[in-house]
């Protein structure tokens, strides 16, 4: 089917995600401004305002009322979805960079990136059902890692954490006592910089992507290698179909280089993998830069790419992406 | 496995004395300076060649002799007389000269020496002084210093070398008995070379052999194939053998930058370049040429840049690799250089100038050697003003004689394009138009093979198209030309032989409108890839040129080589990172234009397939053999058959264990899932969660009441 075209956006898309049902579709971009669409037409809904710099990635509660946000304006946002209206802010003092609620939505893991003086950080925040219980003190505040943290999400029954980014290392971080668990090896791990970290729809393995032009299946209880995925161009952006065994990888080259050389030469496409066998089987193409952003909604019949040329494609899959066989 | 002999050593070593080794930094440890502990690096024997040389650090001193014997009055005067001669080559260190007066006689000992500052200056010091006439008894003997060394060690007595006993070699050419019949080729990517089976039927490269740091410079196949050379700081070195790669000879020749071998692949020809120590100078060159089974040199060349730095493309500076072109067909008797007004041959028995003289030709701008016989053509440009003409002449080896000759007016450039077995000769000769403004293209045709040479002169349709690529069909009668002013130029397809009259050339088709700009034939002929590099952005056509048509058109963006393997089965087109750092790798292609398989390789520098020596079949058995094709290939048909089922069944093999693993990993997780069923629960409040949940979907019709008002609708009542 066509892919629909979604222009909310006046700069690059950094981060999509859908709510449980799948009928809404929350995007981040570089301009200041989430917001939310209607996942099964496109139609814009509304958006979030009140951040004052590029906003890097949100979540979305199970029963969709409430919404995170981190921002390079160190904060951390909750917004009614409904209204649109803050409800709290969270102050850091550094870039926010990921944000991921746990299973049950009263914790939430959001990182900082390393600025002026501070390192990088992921701290932990407890979120109050009723909004104005809400306090701004970390739970938990984990450090060590060396550069930015692009992405911590909760492990299996918030018992972990696992975070991943510049040192292309994945961690494994125990939420109890703060301590660092596991290392990911670097033999088999990524050799560059990790850029996005996506868990499966039963919580049991993550994928990541990697500028190193590959993407990683691993295991989230004993970060065991599982899978790994080759392409031509630096990954920034996976997500894994809930209902097939297909991964989806977006990047391109460098957005930098993107003028210097004819549009083919950047490979925008998002790649479809087998799970199981690794292997390609087919691509996307559409965008006119490099892909920063790729979401499933849950019910596997359509996904989302963002883009740095501040686009979101939502393609509905035909009927014969379902029958497909290798 | 020395390696890993001693570490476990350390280790041993290490548990006794209580460090724990895995806290150490290997890499910070230094020995102590010349201990090696008894640890032998495979470089040793290169490094005590160096060592003799650098043994004395006297590299940079020379010893001059047969000076006059002079008292102690004129041993200042001769004193400056030495200075003046060698401070012109170098520049001689302070106290640098040293004559030695007897003490006996307070006259001098007739000899001297001088430091320079480098040994290069040295060495040229000793090279162009060396029989220097001071006066009519007096001839400089020059040596360095190092030398004395080396002349003193040899023995008085002469002794009769020790004939070693016989030992029969390892097979070089063993690769060309592989039972399927494959290729190889070499690949370089950062920093490993490796060398591969083009296992075309199994869609994959087939490694053979891989070596990380094989080479400080390039990598390149002999012309016949039997050797892979490497270039290193030292020198250079070739690598071989039955089973896998080893080093089979080196060839010492510091800073080597260029290599190239005789075409038969007898001879090595190294070169190096140096900076001259007065910036003034030009470079100073060192050319080598070695014997590639002995390893001897056989001739050395030295001298400035300037001198092996004629003809080329009009001036410009630097040396045009390679210096010494071969000639002779596959023997390896001549080797030419072009020189100032002149042509240098040099035979092979002696490796000294045939003659011992130079050809002397005034104002010779290029010549190339015919591949198959001793024949070159060279090319004179016009002189004064037009007044005498240029000319091209085709000249045999030894003898000198001149073939034929052909001249040409208001010529501005010639190329000359030899067929592979040297039947033809093309000349691409500009002209300039009347007006002198601008220059139009003609060909001169030469039929070498035939009585007394005839020349034929073709036109293009349009004089005015500039012609882009021209290249002749290997082993036959047929040549391409790339033409044409536009941004889509033409193509068009010559013979040289046409259907009634064997002795003319005929044009067989013209291609409109093709985004080409480079021409690659098969080595066995028959096809030709059009390809369009560069601005083109690596379109491919395959053109079969017997029946006029086009076999398939293919693109490999931004590819930068197009090899054909030797046999002209299937085509590499690479993507090399001199010019692109992006989509770096290699693919092949049948010679159809199917895409077989790809490789993508970050840093790739070079894609070079292995030659093979030329067929032993005769002309007639090929013929036959093309002829009763079907025949033949029955055979390799029932083999490729079988290839494809076992590789098919393999495939589904491996799918399946993938999956039953991955449905194994799956399972072990959902077990786990279930029975943390109730934590998860117990985090979400109680409310049933995840798949378990699958939340049905109901349908429920709601009616609201938007909006109730009232309305008096008129009604007639009877009708």
């Amino acid at each position: 089917m066509r892919p629909i075209l979604m222009k909310g956006h006046e700069r690059p898309l950094t981060f999509l995600k859908y709510n449980r049902e799948g009928d809404l579709l929350f995007s981040c971009a570089k301009d200041h401004t989430p917001t939310v669409w209607f996942a099964d037409d496109g139609e814009r809904l509304g958006t979030y305002r009140g951040h004052n710099g590029a906003v890097w990635s949100c979540d979305v509660s199970r029963d969709s009322m409430m919404l995170i946000t981190a921002s390079a304006d160190q904060t951390a946002k909750l917004w009614n979805v409904q209204t649109g209206a803050q409800l709290f802010t969270f102050n850091f003092d550094s870039p926010a960079r990921s944000v991921d609620l746990s299973v049950g939505d009263n914790l939430a893991v959001i990182t900082t990136d390393p600025f002026m003086a501070f390192t990088s950080a992921i701290h932990v925040k407890r979120i109050a059902s009723d909004s104005s219980e809400q306090i701004g003190d970390s739970v938990l505040v984990l450090k060590g890692p060396q550069g930015r943290i692009n992405r911590a999400v909760w492990g299996p029954l918030n018992r972990t954490i696992i975070s991943a980014g510049e040192d292309s290392i994945i961690r494994r971080w125990d939420t109890e006592t703060g301590k660092l668990l596991q290392e990911s090896e670097p033999e088999v791990g990524h050799k560059k910089q990790i850029t996005s970290l996506t868990k499966s729809a039963d919580c049991s393995h993550f994928i990541t992507g990697s500028l190193d032009k590959s993407a990683k299946l691993w295991d989230i209880r004993d970060l065991s290698l599982i899978k790994t995925y080759l392409t031509e161009r630096p990954v920034n952006a996976v997500t894994m179909s809930p209902l097939l065994d297909h991964v989806v990888l977006g990047g391109g080259q460098d957005a930098s280089a993107v003028t210097t050389t004819d549009h083919r030469a950047g490979k925008f496409e998002a790649k479809f993998f087998d799970k199981i066998l690794q292997e390609e089987i087919g691509g996307v193409k559409g965008h006119f830069g490099p892909i920063n952003a790729l979401a499933f909604n849950p019910d596997g019949k359509s996904f989302s790419s963002g883009g740095e040329d501040g686009y979101v494609r939502l393609h509905h899959f035909d009927p014969d992406y379902f029958s497909i066989k290798i | 496995m020395a390696e890993v002999m001693v570490i476990k050593d350390v280790e041993a070593l290490a548990a006794e004395w209580g460090i724990d080794t895995s806290q150490l930094d290997y890499d910070s440890i230094e020995l102590p300076r010349g201990e090696d502990f008894g640890i032998i690096s495979d470089d040793e024997d290169v490094y005590q060649e160096e060592q003799l040389d650098s043994d004395t650090g006297f590299g940079n001193v020379i010893v001059v002799d047969n000076l006059p014997v002079v008292p102690l009055e004129k041993f200042e005067k001769l004193e400056g007389v030495v200075r003046k001669i060698y401070s012109q080559i170098g520049v001689i260190k302070e106290d640098g000269l040293w004559m030695p007066v007897d003490s006996k006689t307070n006259k001098t000992l007739g000899y001297c020496f001088i430091e320079y500052n480098t040994p290069q200056e040295a060495e040229l010091a000793k090279e162009k002084t060396n029989g220097y006439r001071l006066d009519k008894s007096h001839f400089f003997a020059v040596n360095m210093f190092d030398d004395f060394d080396r002349f003193m060690r040899v023995p008085d007595e002469w002794v009769a070398p020790e004939i070693k006993p016989y030992v029969p070699g390892e097979n070089l050419q063993q690769w060309l008995t592989d039972e399927k019949a494959r290729d190889q080729f070499v690949i370089r990517a950062g920093t490993d070379t490796e060398v591969f089976w083009n296992d075309a039927r199994h869609l994959k490269p087939d490694p053979v052999y891989k070596r990380a740091f094989w080479t400080e410079g390039y990598v390149q196949w002999s012309p016949l194939g039997t050797y892979l050379a490497t270039v290193h700081r030292q020198g250079a070195a070739v690598w071989g053998g039955a089973e896998t790669f080893n080093r089979l000879m080196r060839y010492a020749h510091p800073q080597v930058k260029l290599i190239d071998f005789s075409p038969g692949e007898k001879y090595l020809v190294t070169y190096s370049s140096h900076e001259p120590s007065n910036p003034r100078d030009a470079n100073r060159v060192i050319i080598n040429i070695f014997d590639v089974r002995t390893g001897k040199v056989m001739r050395d060349f030295k001298g400035s840049a300037d001198e092996f730095a004629i003809g080329g493309a009009g001036g410009v500076t630097g040396v045009s690799w390679p210096v010494f072109r071969w000639g002779g067909g596959k023997d390896d008797k001549y080797f030419a250089k072009l020189g100032k007004n002149m042509i240098s041959v040099y035979e092979t028995e002696t490796f000294s100038l045939i003659d011992k003289k130079s050809m002397k030709i005034e104002n010779v701008m290029d010549f190339t050697w015919s591949p198959a016989d001793p024949i070159f053509a060279l090319f004179v440009p016009e002189l004064g003003g037009g007044n005498q003409p240029a000319r091209v002449s085709l000249v045999q080896i030894p003898g000198k004689q001149e073939l034929r000759q052909k001249n040409l007016f208001s010529v501005s450039d010639c190329k000359m394009y030899w067929q592979s077995c040297g039947e033809y000769l093309a000349v691409k000769v500009d002209r300039y138009t009347k007006t002198k403004k601008s220059t139009y293209t003609g060909f001169e045709l030469f039929r070498i093979k035939e009585r007394d040479i005839p020349i034929e002169v073709l036109e293009l349709e349009n004089k005015n198209d500039k012609i882009i690529a021209f290249a002749w069909e290997p082993k036959g009668h047929r040549f391409a030309v790339i033409h044409g002013d536009g941004p889509r130029p033409d193509v068009s397809f010559y013979s040289m032989k046409t259907a009634q009259h064997s002795g003319r050339v005929s044009k067989l088709t013209t291609l409109k409108g093709k985004q080409a700009n480079a021409l690659f034939w098969s080595p066995s002929g028959h096809y030709v890839i059009l390809a369009g590099m560069k601005g083109f952005n690596g379109q491919l056509e395959f053109y079969n040129v017997d029946e006029l048509e086009t076999m398939a058109t293919a693109e490999h963006f931004m590819a930068t080589d197009v090899e054909w393997d030797p046999t002209g089965r299937y085509v590499a087109t690479a993507v090399t990172s001199v010019h692109h750092e992006m989509e770096n790798g290699f693919n092949i292609w049948s010679f159809n234009g199917k895409l077989l398989y790809r490789t993508l390789k970050d840093h790739f520098f070079q894609y070079q397939w292995r030659p093979r020596p030329p067929s032993f079949l005769s002309a007639e058995k090929e013929e036959e053999v093309a002829k009763n094709l079907k025949k033949y290939s029955k055979k390799y048909e029932a083999e490729d058959q079988d290839v494809s089922l076992q590789l098919s069944e393999q495939d589904r093999e491996k799918r399946r264990l993938l999956k039953s693993e991955w449905e194994q990993w799956v399972n072990r997780w959902k077990q786990m899932h279930e029975e943390e069923k109730l934590e998860r629960q117990n985090l979400r409040d109680g409310e049933a969660s995840d798949e378990e949940e699958e939340y049905e979907a109901k349908e429920v019709e709601v009616e609201e009441v938007l909006d109730v008002s009232e309305e008096v609708v008129s009604f007639e009542y009877g009708q």
